[in-house]
């Protein structure tokens, strides 16, 4: 009971560091129409950002700010100089240009950085645990929680309730219209990828004291992040957002339960074993099984 | 036919470049070393252990001018694969070194042996080529993977640990690990496997929790060491942490802050031994490179030295694979780890030590040498290999 309690919090808790990184991707191609691979280096590029700014004695809320602050930057010069000459390029073109973005960016990080990874320690206030029906929960994943938590409470009430939001909403599906209604696409596409990189910088920043922050390390969860879009739908952040928890179940419980749950059918060390490998395709099974039950997602948005 | 124009010259440079190799050349040597991703400091430290030897010669090795090559492998075998078959077929390497991941040198490993060239890793410790399989031409200076972990297995015997969780990275080298613990530690124990990429351990810390073991003994290198250490200390799990050095670098430890605080460590090199060789290399290396050298820093340098002693016997040639072999077998250099010999298998004969995470007089975490848990212990294969 126990376990399943932890694990309950610990699939919510990765469920929105997904999120965080997710909505971003979704929204950009969702609204843009560009596949950006390079929001792993935003992500990066954010939790730098926030450890260097957490070295140097910022206070840990504003060196989480920073971290967004430095992934929008990022985004914007990426939009900028980059992206903004891909809109018209079919799919490929834009993947091997941010996968160029993902090499350059890593070479950068490591000239100015090194390869050493950057230590970013855990505010005191946040560390330590709390009892949560019964279980020790460390208390900075709970903050991550309440990050990811209030991220897409404020994304929702953005795209949803706002005069921007609806003109995000419109761009994705009636780009035309909108246009000769005499919005500034431009701009708003610039707007929308700068909010992608808000939301992988703060994703970066926040998990900066529990993950290695080092170069290379966007891409270990970039490919998570895109299994998260196709599941929710592309262009969709609400679709993101319910497969990003769902993901996030899955892969959690593979991990834990499968290997006991064979171990009842097999020997521990075959378990172990089977179960290792199960767990590691489950969430790529999951993807499977829903596009073949819903090919373009659980809440595809309305064709162009 | 333009393109075809563009072939033939790139041909022609070729052969030009190798036929202008001449003995007078500096010997080509190639290492192929992880670089790139959260492990990439592991690649970056064998580099830089193996240039401070080159440098300290003044670009020589053994006396002979050497020209070094270093590639990429990121951690990819193919990749590893490709890079090995262009220093062995452009630069006509006949030594090859560098690579630091078990994975990567079960690929390029027995290419570089079918070009009869020399394979001396640094650092990757296959139990493939360690047995029945062992090949003349390949040595390792490091350690055997399962070698190491059986001073683990000793030790947590000797400690009184009962039940265990083991974990591993799942792949070539963490599945050795495991195997190495066992063959010393007799009580129960539960194994767990993560991914090698994974970054969250949560599902994990949470088992671990739950089945409450009297330790923990666990091998995740570089990037997902760092991750795990981070988010157990977390955790706030009180079940005690033993692992061996690949668990606890120097990098790992600075990386991680408070979290290792009383670990116990199982290594064959720490920073504090105190022999004349080891004094020097980890001065040199700190005024280098401005940090401290890890294990994988400090093999490297030692594979430099013995590469040095080859060369020498071989009088520059490279060509000359039967002296550099005989000449390498004596390990006929001082290592900073101190004893040092090699096995009938060429893998390392070595003394393995616990060491201790605590704090030091300047309030910094430190790994401490407290004892020899084995001494000229070599690996549990060695005597299957008939060369």
């Amino acid at each position: 009971m126990q376990l399943f309690v932890e694990q309950s919090i610990n699939s919510l808790q990765l469920g929105v560091m997904l999120f965080l990184l997710a909505s971003g991707l979704t929204l950009v191609f969702g609204i843009m129409n560009v596949i950006n691979l390079a929001q792993g280096s935003l992500y990066m590029i954010g939790a730098f950002g926030a450890a260097t700014a957490a070295a140097h004695g910022v206070p840990f809320p504003l060196a989480l700010v920073f971290g967004a602050a430095c992934g929008c930057a990022a985004a914007v010069v990426l939009e900028v100089a980059l992206v903004r000459r891909l809109y018209e390029r079919d799919h490929l073109d834009q993947v091997l240009v941010t996968f160029g973005v993902i090499l350059f960016v890593n070479e950068l990080v490591a000239i100015v950085f090194g390869r050493s990874p950057v230590f970013m320690t855990t505010p005191d206030a946040l560390r330590g645990s709390v009892n949560l029906l019964g279980v020790p929960y460390p208390v900075y994943r709970l903050v991550i929680i309440g990050i990811g938590l209030a991220v897409a409470g404020g994304l929702y009430g953005l795209i949803g309730h706002t005069r921007i939001g609806m003109l995000v909403r419109a761009g994705a599906t009636h780009r035309d219209m909108v246009e000769a209604l005499g919005v500034n696409v431009a701009l708003l596409f610039t707007f929308v990828f700068a909010l992608a990189g808000v939301l992988a910088g703060l994703a970066g920043a926040t998990v900066g004291p529990i993950f290695s922050v080092s170069v290379g390390m966007g891409e270990q969860i970039l490919i998570t992040t895109f299994v998260v879009i196709v599941v929710g739908g592309l262009g969709s952040v609400r679709g993101a957002f319910v497969a990003a928890l769902l993901v996030a179940t899955i892969d959690t419980f593979g991990r834990a339960y499968i290997p006991g749950l064979l171990a009842h059918v097999f020997s521990p060390v075959t378990a172990e074993n089977l179960g290792g490998g199960l767990s590691a395709i489950s969430i790529y099974v999951f993807m499977a099984i829903v596009l073949v039950w819903r090919p373009r997602g659980l809440f595809p948005i309305a064709t162009r | 036919m333009n393109r075809l124009r563009v072939y033939l010259g790139a041909v022609m440079l070729a052969v030009l470049c190798s036929s202008a190799v001449m003995a007078a050349d500096p010997v080509p040597i190639g290492l192929i070393t992880t670089l790139s991703g959260p492990g990439g400091y592991t690649g970056q430290d064998v580099r830089d252990g193996f240039a401070l030897a080159v440098e300290q010669e003044g670009g020589k090795l053994g006396g002979v001018p050497v020209n070094v090559t270093v590639e990429d492998d990121g951690l990819n075998p193919a990749t590893g694969r490709a890079i090995a078959d262009r220093f062995l077929q452009q630069n006509k390497a006949k030594i090859i070194t560098g690579i630091v991941f078990s994975n990567v040198m079960a690929t390029v490993a027995p290419d570089v042996l079918a070009a009869g060239a020399l394979f001396i890793s640094p650092n990757a410790g296959l139990s493939t080529f360690a047995g029945s399989d062992c090949n003349k031409n390949l040595f390792v200076t490091s350690f055997q993977n399962d070698a190491a972990n059986v001073p683990a297995g000793v030790f947590a015997g000797q400690h009184g640990y009962k039940k265990m969780m083991l974990m591993a990275a799942d792949y070539v080298a963490g599945r050795d690990m495991i195997a190495g613990f066992k063959m010393s530690y007799k009580g129960d124990a539960q194994e767990i496997y993560p991914k090698l990429d994974q970054t969250d351990f949560s599902a994990e810390i949470a088992r671990i929790r739950d089945a409450n073991p009297d330790a923990l003994f666990y091998f995740l290198p570089g990037g997902a060491g760092i991750n795990f250490l981070k988010q157990y200390a977390q955790a706030g799990v009180k079940v005690p942490l033993v692992a061996t050095i690949f668990s606890l670098d120097s990098q790992i430890l600075a990386a991680t802050g408070d979290a290792s605080a009383g670990m116990s460590v199982i290594g064959h090199y720490n920073l504090d031994f105190p022999n004349a060789a080891n004094k020097a290399f980890v001065s040199a290396f700190v005024a280098r490179y401005h940090r401290p050298p890890t294990f994988y820093a400090a093999d490297a340098y030692d594979t430099a030295h013995a590469i040095g002693t080859a060369l020498r016997a071989a009088g520059g040639d490279d060509s000359k694979i039967d002296v550099m072999r005989t000449e390498l077998r004596k390990a006929d250099f001082k290592s900073v780890r101190g004893n040092f010999k090699f096995g009938p298998n060429q893998y390392p004969v070595q003394d393995w030590y616990l060491m201790q995470v605590e704090r030091g007089a300047d309030g910094k975490l430190a790994v401490v040498t407290k004892s020899k848990v084995v001494s000229d212990y070599g690996d549990p294969f060695a005597s299957k290999c008939k060369m």
